[in-house]
């Protein structure tokens, strides 16, 4: 929407309008042209509108449910790859455990983004939203007992006595063959 | 895309990683002597023998007290060729026959074998038995020969032999019928066929034999008596006369056999010399005319003129060593003497009949640390204008083996650093500003044509001789022997104690001699014997500006109730900073886990009446001592009767003298073991100063057993009475080896195991909580290898995370041992093809990386085997988990991977002792091995883990960083324009 101005002169200002006025209702200054009655067009127009909303705001919803749905499919994949790599610590058992662990935290993070597109006044996201982040959360214990099962996190006492020094002794005792 | 494209690279590093993490530590070939460094010695000279022929090099043929026969170039010092004969093969003499056949005697006088000069080969070997054990005595007499064949003439085992010097073969051998007869001397005159045998008998009296030296037939024997007895010692002042003293020492005896007739003529002492006090000694020297004796410490030359008249020639105050006469013409025979006057030697070349003419007369400046001169060997060569010039081969009180030619020093050899009995490391100092790179790197051009050959070499441009000049340029780097402490803790001092009492400080670099200091001479000790070495002071936290020091602990006199010597000597400078004569003898030494604020460590010296003395003497040390004076015991084990002995302190000490330094012991404990079925073998403690990282070991279920880890351990070996002798002088019912592990501040026994039909000797190492020893199993025929594990079960219910997360609990807090130990064991056997000289394993700064048992196997090699192979938890089919954990299956035997010899190539001969320490960098340890030979190396139990090795290609990170910015700005700029693109569409 550009306006194009200028000055000629000095005392006479024109403009020429070059916005499209074809579809938004331009101001009433201006008649109509004969045979054209506005209100009639304008009635229509609005009930087609609601329709095409509420078939968005469904479409909206549906797809909502889908997006929350979709961390599923994508948890069973993980599982599965977790299953392939096995119970042993190496670089691939690693990769994807981590993988795992980093998906749902990421995807958590940007639940809002998420839904954005279907954000609507009418559509109701909590739902999809609590679904989504129940999934997400899903996908993340099963990443921490993933990590558990390879031994990474420290729930045993090993864990915790690995780096205790060895106690120290009260008495001292020398000697040994006389030299 | 992006992320493929980057995956694929590291994926490649990855598996570059992986493949370089196999188990076997190897070097390879362009990597020998970066790190490492072996020296080749022979030990102090005993008898030379020159080989100066006009063909050939000119050389000297050497035997030595660590059973060396050596070929040594003359011109230089370096060894032709060497031989080490076994510890139980002394060699008795050595000549060289025909010019070409080096033959040495040797094993008490029963083995005589022939060498090829220039190459060293054994020519031949003859075993020459006899009905008794006896002097061994060596002839190669130049002109006597038997049907073409020259002659050896040997006598040993009291029986005279004649052996041919082509094959070995005995032409004839002749025993003598006299009871008691000692011979003292075999004499073969020059140019006649008859061999004298002159000895004692009985005490008092004197026997000659009149052998035919063609067929061994007796011509005659005559004996004389003299009433007042004889000193073992002869000496030979010409064919037909022989000198001895008196019983007594105070009367010279000429004594000739001329003709068979035995003829004395007795000179009092106190006749031709006019101060003389005390008994007399002979010196052994082989000088026509002339023989010499020492009074107190006066060397006095005497004469022998006409018939059996005696007169004085010379009165040396000095200490004097004597040559063998050397014949230079038909008639002439020459002979050396050297004199030690402060810091010069007196060298002096006479002809034996002219005693007032010098051929020879030259004083040379001597390092001070090299002490007296002990022998002196000479030899002549002819000049350009035909007058003899002489060669002297010295042998010095530290061992050192010299070459003096023209009066000057033509080459040395540090022989003593074959017998080191201690060693002990210390720190460099810190690098100070002075010390510039500059002074290091010659000039900038050197600098860069360095780096430019460098450069090619890793663009792999390098011709073979960029290459070897590569090469070279690596193994001389001079950051190696730079006298400053570095990063990583790879340069130290090691300061060695040699058996002849003399210290050395080795550079670990490239092993260069930093140091030397003889152990002084103190009016109240004239010969201390050096015994330990025990860091007395090493700085790091306090006192930083105080140089480190040792404490050599030495005796005066061979008895173990000498009284001992204390001598402080700095590490930096080799300077002794404080000599102590105790009034004490030191039996035992125990260095305290104490130390005083200048970082001096407190020592307990135990005497021969059982009182500690505590060392140093300063009322700081007495008050640390003090505060922990009830905690402090020591043991004593008495291996000749079998005991082990505990004792605590009691009070000080009650005697005339207030001495409150001293203090008194009672006895606690003892462990007697059964006199009839055990005796003592061998006896290990873990090192003092080791680290252990954990208490904890983790198993592959992340379950925990907790290390029983005690200073106060004592591993014993004991077998039976029986089976103390060689290896398989018992049947294996009659032999048993026990193992205990005993608690030494108590006196409890932890653990005891026996082993049946095995026998010793015993080749123990202790380190945190297991013990791996090495004996023969008489069942097997082979040598086998175990392992005892000790872990703590009173501290494995600490199994609760929250409470070891929150710390409530009593793992680190301090133990005393007089609280009831729970302890398991498990213990485990293989067999081992090696039979082992000495058992040291690795150490590491923090003990964090795992370690390998260094093993001096009898080849005089350094074998490094993973502790992982000696583990008792192996079984023959581990589950998953152990896998995992690291375990490895269970064969019957331990395997010898060629690759895991850390001498590689080398041998380290006669190996005595192997030594580790810690470098800074944990992953590395210093390894220092003895014997005849030095060999030094650094080792990485798990390999380098926390360093890049010294073959990382820097090169290829620099291009792949290159080469991965530029990717960056490429793709960046694609990515730009297409976006561009994009928005234009």
């Amino acid at each position: 929407m550009e306006k194009g101005k200028g000055v000629m002169g000095s005392g006479q200002r024109w403009a020429v309008d070059f916005s499209d006025n074809s579809t938004a209702p331009s101001s009433r200054d201006i008649l109509d042209p004969l045979g054209f009655t506005r209100a009639s067009v304008d009635q229509d127009d609005s009930t087609v509108s609601r329709q095409k909303k509420d078939a968005e705001s469904n479409w909206k919803a549906q797809k909502a449910w889908e997006v929350a749905q979709a961390p599923f499919k994508n948890l069973l994949m993980m599982g599965f790859m977790m299953w392939m790599a096995g119970n042993t610590v190496h670089l691939f058992s690693i990769g994807i455990t981590f993988s795992a662990l980093w998906q749902p935290i990421s995807a958590l993070q940007g639940v809002g983004k998420v839904f954005e597109p279907y954000k609507d006044s009418k559509v109701e996201l909590l739902g999809p939203k609590l679904l989504f982040i129940a999934l997400n959360l899903g996908g993340l214990a099963l990443g921490v007992w993933k990590l558990n099962t390879l031994g990474l996190l420290p729930t045993h006492a090993s864990d915790w006595v690995s780096s205790l020094p060895p106690a120290q002794e009260v008495e001292y005792s020398g000697g040994g063959i006389p030299i | 895309m992006a992320i493929r494209s980057f995956f694929v690279p590291f994926l490649l590093l990855v598996l570059w990683f992986y493949s370089s993490l196999s188990p076997v530590l190897s070097l390879y070939e362009d990597q020998v002597g970066l790190m490492d460094w072996h020296q080749q010695y022979i030990g102090k000279v005993k008898q030379a023998v020159f080989s100066t022929q006009k063909t050939g090099r000119r050389r000297v043929i050497v035997s030595t007290e660590e059973n060396v026969i050596a070929s040594l170039d003359l011109r230089h010092g370096e060894i032709f060729w060497r031989h080490l004969l076994g510890s139980n093969d002394v060699i008795d003499g050595i000549d060289i026959g025909l010019g070409k056949y080096v033959i040495t005697l040797s094993s008490g006088g029963s083995i005589l074998r022939s060498w090829n000069l220039p190459d060293g080969q054994m020519v031949w070997e003859s075993f020459l038995q006899g009905p008794k054990h006896s002097k061994s005595l060596l002839l190669l007499p130049t002109n006597l020969k038997i049907e073409k064949d020259n002659v050896i003439v040997v006598f040993s085992n009291d029986r005279l032999h004649a052996v041919s010097c082509i094959d070995g073969e005995v032409l004839w051998k002749k025993d003598f019928e006299t009871e008691s007869f000692e011979t003292q001397q075999v004499i073969q005159p020059p140019g006649s066929d008859l061999i004298y045998v002159v000895g004692f008998a009985a005490s008092s009296q004197f026997e000659m034999y009149q052998i035919n030296a063609r067929n061994g037939e007796l011509l005659k024997h005559e004996s004389a008596i003299f009433s007042s007895g004889f000193l073992r010692e002869l000496s030979l002042v010409s064919s037909e006369t022989v000198v001895a003293l008196d019983s007594t020492g105070s009367i010279l005896l000429t004594i000739s056999f001329q003709n068979g007739e035995i003829s004395f003529q007795q000179t009092p002492i106190s006749n031709i010399v006019e101060d003389s006090s005390g008994p007399a000694v002979i010196i052994p020297s082989s000088v026509p005319g002339i023989f010499a004796i020492k009074i107190n410490s006066v060397t006095i030359f005497i004469r022998v003129i006409g018939k059996g008249k005696l007169e004085v020639v010379e009165k040396l105050n000095q200490e004097t060593a004597v040559s063998n006469a050397l014949p230079i013409s038909e008639s002439q025979q020459a002979f050396a003497l050297v004199q030690h006057a402060g810091s010069e030697i007196h060298l002096v070349a006479k002809l034996a009949h002219d005693w007032d003419a010098n051929l020879l007369k030259e004083s040379i400046k001597m390092d001070q640390q090299r002490g007296i001169p002990h022998k002196v060997f000479i030899n002549n060569y002819i000049r350009t204008d035909r007058s003899h010039g002489f060669r002297l081969l010295i042998v010095m009180e530290d061992h050192s083996l010299l070459l003096l030619q023209q009066g000057a020093i033509v080459w040395s050899r540090e022989d003593g650093l074959a017998s080191i009995i201690d060693v002990t490391a210390s720190e460099l100092p810190v690098e100070r500003d002075g010390v510039s790179v500059a002074k290091v790197e010659h000039n900038l051009f050197e600098w860069l044509k360095g780096h430019m050959l460098k450069l090619k070499g890793t663009l792999m441009l390098a011709s073979p001789e960029d290459v070897a000049a590569i090469q070279s340029m690596r193994l001389k780097s001079s950051e190696k022997s730079k006298m400053a402490r570095d990063h990583n803790g790879f340069r130290k001092l090691l300061i060695v104690l040699t058996r002849a009492g003399k210290l050395f400080a080795l550079h670990t670099g490239d092993g260069h001699i930093v140091w030397s200091h003889l152990l002084h001479k103190s009016e109240a000790c004239q010969s201390p014997v050096g015994l330990n070495l025990y860091q007395w002071q090493v700085p790091h936290h306090h006192a930083l500006d105080e140089n480190p020091s040792v404490l050599v602990i030495s005796r005066c006199g061979p008895s173990s109730d000498a009284p001992g010597v204390l001598s402080f000597v700095d590490t930096y400078t080799g300077k002794e900073l404080n000599s102590l004569s105790l009034d004490h003898a030191v039996v035992q030494v125990i260095p305290l886990p104490h130390t005083d604020s200048t970082e001096q460590r407190l020592h307990l010296l135990i005497d021969s009446d059982k009182h500690a003395h505590l060392y140093p003497k300063t009322s700081e040390a007495l008050g640390i001592f003090k505060r922990e004076f009830s905690n402090i015991y020591w043991y004593s084990v008495e291996d000749h009767n079998s005991i082990i002995k505990g004792h605590a302190l009691k009070c000080k000490c009650t005697g005339e003298v207030a001495d409150e330094f001293c203090f008194d012991a009672r006895d606690l404990w003892s462990v007697v073991f059964p006199s009839e079925s055990e005796k003592i073998t061998a006896t290990v403690t873990r090192k003092l100063n080791e680290m252990v990282h954990t208490q904890a070991k983790v198993m592959a279920d992340q379950d925990v057993m907790y290390k029983y880890i005690s200073r106060n351990l004592l591993f014993v070996a004991t077998v039976a009475p029986k089976g103390s002798g060689e290896i398989g002088s018992v049947t294996p019912e009659e032999s048993w080896l026990v193992a205990y592990l005993i608690d030494i501040v108590t006196g409890r026994i932890l653990y005891r195991v026996t082993h049946h039909g095995a026998q010793g000797p015993v080749h123990a190492v202790f380190s945190e909580n297991w013990v791996v020893y090495h004996f023969f199993n008489l069942r097997a025929h082979r040598y086998e290898m175990s392992v005892i594990e000790i872990y703590d079960q009173s501290r494995a219910d600490n199994k609760d995370v929250w409470k070891l997360v929150l710390g409530k609990h009593n793992l680190t807090s301090r133990i005393s041992l007089f609280s009831r130990p729970e302890v398991i064991t498990k213990s485990q056997s293989y067999f081992f093809t090696h039979s082992v000289k000495a058992i040291a394993v690795t150490s590491t700064a923090k003990g964090i990386t795992s370690k390998q048992l260094l093993i001096g196997t009898i080849g005089d090699q350094v074998l490094a085997l993973d502790k992982r192979f000696l583990d008792p938890r192996r079984s023959v089919n581990p589950t998953q988990a152990e896998k995992e954990e690291g375990i490895i299956p269970l064969t019957d035997s331990l395997p010898i991977i060629p690759q895991s010899y850390v001498t590689h190539a080398l041998r380290v001969e006669g190996l005595r002792g192997i030594i580790t320490v810690p470098a800074k960098l944990e992953s590395t340890t210093l390894v220092f091995a003895h014997g005849v030979d030095l060999f030094f190396t650094q080792l990485a139990p798990s390999r380098t883990y926390d360093s890049l090795t010294e073959d990382f290609s820097y090169a290829l990170l620099l291009i792949t960083i290159v080469a991965l910015v530029a990717a960056i700005f490429v793709t960046w700029r694609l990515s730009e324009r297409k976006e561009l693109q994009d928005k234009w569409r």
